[in-house]
């Protein structure tokens, strides 16, 4: 980490987005993670994305548990409300927060201690609620803040810095992501900026519960030869399906399928995210496919970045509840009190 | 042989049935009970089951009593023996000159009888064999044919019987459903008429139960949650606060739904346990909605980290706590008082919560909606201790009220057009010394207000802090807080005894029930004692006065280690000696009886009675 402060004084000439916000309006305090840290890359993509999609910063609820990656929501959006929660039960607070208001945008920030080891039962549930948020999954697949024990991500046979080898299966929170009915799940890697800047804008323009898992070396405990989350295995190892731009709904959208391995995916704003096949036979709209593709990778010890699926036609956790459009804490006494002539009635039928 | 002398009583009996689980008695046992209310008679009524849903033994036992005593008396005057498995249990437990109603279809061996019982027999499984084709129906109508021999025995009125079935089954789908109701009904109450012989109980008209009306304290307290203005129920099924959570299901479908485009003012989210239903409350309770949650121990048990996260972090959050049988799995389906000292101090480190008592669903209405009101203007869980005597069963209660212009109270939130204008915004900051801090919803304002919420220790502006001063500052605050929480929430009820007394008795929640029957027979013998019903922790200064201004305080709780009379010796700095516990915790309501006995006992010790009094 560094003890320099951030300097308060704006380049004039900083470039501003639709909003007249710069890079540094979507910022927060300087980060207290290692040098090198994967999960600060991440952040930083966060802040890109988020800049270039010209939101309004306080319109976003940032939530975390608890862990290295649950710390970083801090270091980023400033101008938001921020909530660190307690350990693998962020999803549980986000559904809430959610629920309290579908005005905001929600951005959950977890790892892979928090998500797979402690949090993987409310994992699972929020994916299979739908809930609208982008959940992003900083997988060092070890506890940092602990550090070093392996956490349920690691793969079997990976060794940790202590020289100890993991036994264990490990949770492929991607394929239990898909299962358990997340309508976007992605996987990018904190090294490849280029990539994960797209999936995060185009996570957080989709409708109900999108995942990016990111794999984020860890520099402290898990980045030695032996481990399979480091950043020379990853590179090593990274088979890219594809890559994602995300186009605004000003934009037209010519087809649904164009020449030359693009592929057209209409969200329910009205924008579209465009993806660049590299694998002309993966289909993230395929949900079958996908899931066999990623198994056969996984076999082969590669890891699969890119939008894995995607399904844009789902509703989300309020129009299951179908809830009204004014944010349910927004409602007025009169909205919300039957008043003494319902009771009356209530009295009347219990007698 | 013991002499026969046949029970007289008039509007004043206990009628316990005995059935067996999922044969559909419920609905027949509490049409009995509602009977003597349209009588204008009070009851009190109590269902006794089993963790089961089929099969097992199941009692309802209903007092008829004209002088409105809410407790349990303790016997049976009546028994309507219908599940042969617990047939000698229920003969036994008859008053001498006790009646027993039973299905007379095959002959009873007179061995299984008592001498001392009037046995009343009526063939209902032959009757309903005559009556009904449908093995389902024949089963099912002997319930209310029985009601309809308890009318002619009782003389209960057999037209408003008749009136409660048709309210019951009202509709034309539901009239197929009428007729055979009343025609059971009826041939019941025929055969009791020409064939049984008169007995002593009997219930007459009155005018007891004025505007009263007869519910259970779940669906009181659910309706409080609507009335206090509750948007997000985050839940989890668990006996016995089940019924809670449905029951706002139940008036927000009817109470809270956009009339013009039909959608809901409300979410409900059956969560996959009780650490995601608190997860949810807190979520939804830091974005500025009311939300809530209802479970029983383990649930407490099993959200303690967030509960301390919500009291650190100051996040408004309201629990309902229908208490059951414990530890552990306990006695799912009997009731405790016994999560007294777990919801007080729940959570590691140093944490103190507000606890509400209602003492009836009348009182779970009222504090169900000012939970809300109090979490909201302090910024902190608070529970509705109920239990599952009074969440479950159906009490005769005062009506609900509601102030028309009572406006909700959302406590110290700050706007944006405060923020705008400039002014101090630190979220743990005492601006008003009364320990409670401003907050803001998130989404306020685009330049200000925004913080960060956590559960590790912060400075005044919410910022991330480990010094030591900072941390201590913040905690003294949430003393503070728990200071100004006295005044806020509901006094205890303090009353005088007949005459001047050392001596007083205290009690809270669902024990109140047999204390006004228990107090009035400790009078008779003398034996004076002033009250005082605690309606809500932090303790008002009241009850520390009470408690000082008597020699020796007896504490009428429900739990096996005397849970309040601790948090009293412990929060009021009472000397132990002067608080005498009188505990029950079989499970079973507490019954006047016991409390009397109790009392009595201790009294004698710790000379109560007057001396005069006692010598004489």
């Amino acid at each position: 980490m560094t003890y320099l402060a951030k300097p308060k004084l704006h380049h004039p000439s900083l470039p501003r987005n639709a909003l007249g916000f710069t890079r540094r309006d979507y910022e927060g305090p300087v980060s207290t993670l290692c040098a090198g840290c994967g999960h600060d890359s991440i952040s930083a993509a966060i802040i890109q994305a988020f800049f270039e999609l010209a939101i309004p910063p306080h319109r976003v609820a940032k939530l975390s548990g608890i862990g290295c990656s649950s710390k970083t929501p801090t270091y980023f959006l400033g101008q938001s409300h921020g909530f660190n929660s307690v350990h693998g039960r962020m999803p549980s607070v986000l559904t809430g927060a959610n629920l309290a208001n579908r005005d905001l945008i929600y951005l959950g920030i977890s790892g892979d201690g928090d998500s797979a080891s402690i949090g993987l039962g409310q994992f699972a549930h929020i994916m299979r609620r739908g809930v609208n948020m982008t959940y992003i999954v900083e997988n060092n697949g070890v506890y940092g803040l602990t550090k070093g024990q392996f956490s349920a991500t690691a793969d079997k046979g990976s060794k940790s810095k202590a020289g100890y080898s993991n036994e264990d299966e490990p949770i492929d929170l991607v394929m239990l992501a898909v299962t358990l009915g997340a309508t976007f799940v992605a996987r990018g890697f904190s090294g490849d900026k280029g990539q994960l800047v797209p999936l995060i804008k185009a996570a957080v323009q989709h409708k109900g519960a999108a995942i990016v898992d990111v794999v984020s070396p860890c520099v402290a405990f898990n980045n030695h030869p032996g481990s399979t989350k480091s950043y020379d295995y990853v590179r090593a190892h990274n088979d890219t399906v594809n890559f994602l731009d995300y186009m605004p709904e000003r934009e037209p959208i010519v087809a649904r399928s164009e020449p030359g391995g693009v592929q057209t995916v209409v969200l329910h704003d009205g924008g579209a995210i465009r993806v660049r096949r590299v694998d002309e036979s993966y289909d993230p709209t395929d949900k079958v496919s996908a899931m066999a593709y990623l198994e056969a990778r996984r076999e082969a010890g590669e890891v699969v970045t890119g939008l894995l699926f995607v399904n844009e036609c789902d509703a989300d956790l309020h129009d299951a509840q179908n809830t009204v459009g004014v944010p349910l804490n927004a409602l007025s006494d009169a909205e919300l009190v039957p008043g003494s002539a319902a009771l009356a009635k209530v009295n009347a039928s219990l007698r | 042989m013991p002499a026969m002398r046949p029970l007289e009583r008039l509007n004043d009996f206990v009628v316990k049935f005995a059935n067996v689980n999922g044969s559909g008695s419920a609905s027949a046992n509490g049409l009995f009970a509602r009977s003597a209310l349209r009588m204008g008679v009070p009851v009190a009524a109590r269902n006794i089951f089993p963790s089961n849903i089929q099969g097992m033994p199941t009692w309802y036992e209903v007092r008829v009593v004209e002088s409105g005593w809410r407790g349990r008396r303790g016997g049976v005057d009546l028994a309507v023996a219908m599940n042969p498995e617990t047939w000698a249990a229920d003969v036994a437990e008859l008053e001498s000159g006790g009646y027993l109603l039973y299905d007379a279809t095959r002959p009873v061996n007179a061995a299984k009888l008592r001498e001392d019982i009037v046995p009343l027999g009526i063939p209902l499984t032959g009757l309903c064999h005559e009556m009904f084709s449908d093995p389902r129906q024949r089963q099912l109508f002997k319930n209310v044919m029985y009601v309809g021999a308890l009318a002619a025995l009782l003389r209960i009125e057999p037209e408003v019987i008749e009136k409660l079935l048709g309210e019951q089954y009202a509709g034309e789908r539901k009239a197929p459903l009428l007729d055979a109701n009343r025609a059971a009904f009826r041939r019941g109450y025929d055969f009791a008429t020409a064939e049984l012989p008169q007995i002593g109980l009997r219930m007459e008209r009155r005018d007891r139960v004025g505007d009263r009306i007869f519910v259970d304290g779940n669906s009181a307290s659910a309706l409080g949650a609507v009335y206090g203005g509750a948007t997000v129920c985050a839940w989890y099924p668990i006996t016995p606060s089940t019924s809670l959570a449905e029951a706002f299901k139940r008036y927000c479908s009817r109470m809270r739904v956009d009339p013009a485009t039909g959608r809901h003012r409300y979410a409900i989210v059956q969560a996959e346990d009780e650490l995601a239903s608190i997860g949810m409350v807190v979520g939804a309770g830091w974005n500025g909605a009311r939300a809530f949650t209802a479970t029983s121990g383990p649930g407490i048990s099993l959200m303690q980290e967030f509960i301390g996260l919500a009291y650190f972090a100051e996040i408004p959050a309201v629990l309902f706590d229908v208490q059951r049988g414990s530890p552990s799995t306990g006695m799912p389906t009997k009731t405790q008082q016994a999560d007294v000292l777990c919801a007080a101090y729940a959570s590691h480190g140093d944490t103190k919560h507000v606890l509400l008592f209602p003492e009836d669903p009348t009182e779970c209405f009222a504090m169900g909606a000012q939970a809300f009101d109090l979490a909201d203007r302090l910024q902190t869980p608070v529970f509705v201790m109920l239990d599952l005597d009074i969440g479950m069963q159906d009490w005769l209660t005062a009506p609900f009220a509601w102030d028309e212009g009572r406006a909700l109270d959302r406590g110290k939130v700050m706007t944006a057009e405060e923020l705008e204008a400039g002014r101090d915004f630190g979220r743990y900051l005492d601006v008003d010394g009364d320990g409670v801090p401003y907050r803001t919803y998130p989404g306020t304002h685009a330049k200000r207000g925004a913080y960060f919420t956590r559960g590790t220790s912060k400075d005044r502006y919410a910022r991330y802090t480990e010094d030591g001063p900072a941390y201590v500052d913040n905690m003294q605050r949430l003393l503070r807080k728990f200071e100004t929480a006295k005044d806020l929430v509901p006094q205890p009820a303090i009353e005088g005894a007949a005459q001047p007394t050392r001596a007083g008795v205290l009690w809270y929640g669902s024990t109140g029930a047999p204390m006004a029957e228990a107090l009035a027979a400790l009078e008779a013998r003398g034996i004076h004692l002033d009250r005082c019903r605690v309606r809500a922790f932090p303790f008002a200064d009241a009850v520390a006065d009470f408690v000082a201004a008597h020699d020796h305080v007896f504490v009428v709780e429900q739990n096996r280690d005397a849970q309040m009379r601790a948090l009293l010796v412990n929060e009021c700095g009472i000397a132990p000696e002067k608080l005498v516990p009188v505990l029950h915790y079989d499970g079973a309501p507490l019954t006047a009886r016991f409390v009397e006995r109790e009392i009595a006992e201790k009294a004698a010790v710790f000379n109560v009675v007057p001396l005069k009094r006692a010598a004489g």
